[in-house]
């Protein structure tokens, strides 16, 4: 029993005296906000690249274009999104108050590079025959990629967006070193000031559930698009 | 209506194409056979430039459609393709498959269009799938519904490659059927088949190929019964 109490007071301390459960949800907030966003700018860029890369395999022209995402995609996979951030705060973004849109501008970039790849898989799995029906009916290379390829093309890789959402939600835990109040953040405010990790394993438990549950939807949604292939 | 000079295409350093000089005109059903690897496919997606050859010239009723300042995509709105592989748009239905094209090119409202498919779908009698997907299909409707979706664009001449080449044996006979019909309403065809009996029922002169040459053309009564080419003979001991 006494022990009981003990991880009781332990919870009591970390969560509910002097109101700290807002501190948790603030931080929880911004972490959302961060992870969707990011995801978004990540997606946008990522399918820009990747349609760029598509369509400067059949043209010469666009090889600068194409050297240009060659470079981005490098550098991003290439270097530590750590970083990244602290490039981005310290020296390119340092005009920005706002610590959150910085982050949200770095995971974004940071996003977009490995979106970008995936979407690319995506579009190479589509079937090269889709593309010649759709330019033998007199569609244009730009009409055929935006109403018969990337449709197909987003579907096959919808579950692995869903796995860069999972990715970036846990990413961002790193925001606190540009001074953004994440999640991960307030789990360590609370710990400095009551000189007790309970509040970290709660940070933990969150963030455990969280991504649990995304990836029960994410299997849920695979599983009916798996259907209406079926039929 | 179609003319080609010359035509070469090469990948890398293998030349499929060895020179070809054609003349396709209105009406005519013209059929290529050969064997595989002939350059037969090769030269049938040169016309409409699905793949671009590599020497020569090809007309389409007056405009040179290898010129690179030619809009290849209006060219292409009057050729119609079938595929072996049918190629249907499997994220759209029926009815919005037939209707893409000739929407989004702006030749058809919505309204026209899904008017028009609904009637070339009760055509081939397959009206109650106009709201259902590819993927529920057989292979022989999905075929019938690739060469409806072709004709949807009005075409002026229309291409087959294999058509029948992919489809269950019990499937072929629909999809011949349909092709003949066309053939009798007098649409210009450009077919490459081994289905030899149509090329003998339907075609108004049978080209075959070899070694990326076109090496014996004729009607096709004269065509089957007095092979000239001992190639020819020989190809069609093997087939007939």
């Amino acid at each position: 029993m006494e022990f009981f109490e003990k991880i009781i007071g332990h919870f009591y301390t970390a969560l509910i005296a002097q109101d700290r459960y807002l501190l948790i949800l603030e931080g929880l907030k911004n972490t959302l906000i961060m992870t969707v966003c990011a995801v978004v700018i990540g997606i946008a860029i990522g399918v820009l690249i990747a349609v760029i890369k598509y369509f400067a395999e059949g043209n010469r022209k666009l090889w600068i274009l194409d050297k240009i995402c060659l470079i981005y995609t490098s550098v991003i996979r290439g270097t530590p999104v750590m970083v990244q951030l602290l490039i981005l705060a310290t020296v390119v973004l340092v005009g920005v108050r706002e610590m959150i849109i910085v982050a949200i501008i770095g995971f974004g970039i940071n996003s977009g590079a490995y979106v970008s790849e995936v979407i690319r898989s995506g579009i190479n799995a589509v079937d090269k025959g889709q593309e010649e029906a759709g330019r033998s009916l007199g569609l244009n290379r730009v009409e055929t990629m935006r109403l018969i390829i990337m449709p197909q093309a987003i579907k096959n890789i919808l579950p692995a967006l869903g796995n860069e959402f999972i990715v970036l939600l846990k990413e961002t835990s790193i925001a606190g070193y540009i001074a953004v109040h994440d999640l991960t953040k307030s789990g360590e405010i609370i710990k400095n000031n009551t000189y007790d990790g309970t509040s970290l394993f709660i940070v933990a438990g969150i963030y455990l559930v969280l991504v649990v549950v995304i990836a029960k939807i994410l299997r849920n949604f695979e599983r009916r698009l798996r259907k209406s292939d079926r039929n | 209506m179609i003319v080609t000079k010359n035509l070469q295409k090469s990948f890398g350093t293998n030349l499929v194409l060895k020179g070809i000089d054609q003349t396709i005109e209105k009406g005519e059903k013209v059929v290529i056979i050969g064997p595989s690897g002939s350059g037969k496919s090769t030269f049938l997606r040169c016309l409409n430039l699905l793949e671009t050859p590599t020497g020569g010239e090809i007309w389409f009723e007056d405009t040179k459609i290898t010129d690179p300042a030619c809009d290849i995509n209006k060219i292409r709105q009057k050729m119609g393709m079938v595929f072996q592989q049918f190629n249907l748009f499997p994220h759209l239905t029926v009815l919005e498959n037939i209707t893409l094209a000739p929407v989004q090119l702006k030749l058809q409202t919505p309204e026209e269009a899904k008017e028009n498919a609904r009637k070339l779908l009760a055509r081939i009698g397959l009206s109650e799938k106009a709201d259902t997907y590819p993927a529920m299909l057989s292979g022989g409707q999905k075929q019938r519904i690739a060469i409806v979706r072709s004709l949807a664009m009005n075409p002026d001449v229309m291409l087959f490659d294999e058509p029948t080449s992919a489809l269950d044996p019990e499937m072929v006979g629909e999809v011949l059927e349909l092709m003949k019909d066309l053939a009798n309403e007098g649409m210009t065809m450009v077919v490459v088949t081994h289905e030899m009996g149509f090329a003998r029922e339907v075609g108004t002169r049978v080209l075959f190929m070899d070694e990326g040459k076109i090496i014996e053309e004729n009607e096709p009564a004269e065509f089957f019964a007095n092979p000239k080419h001992p190639r020819l003979q020989e190809f069609l001991a093997k087939v007939l």
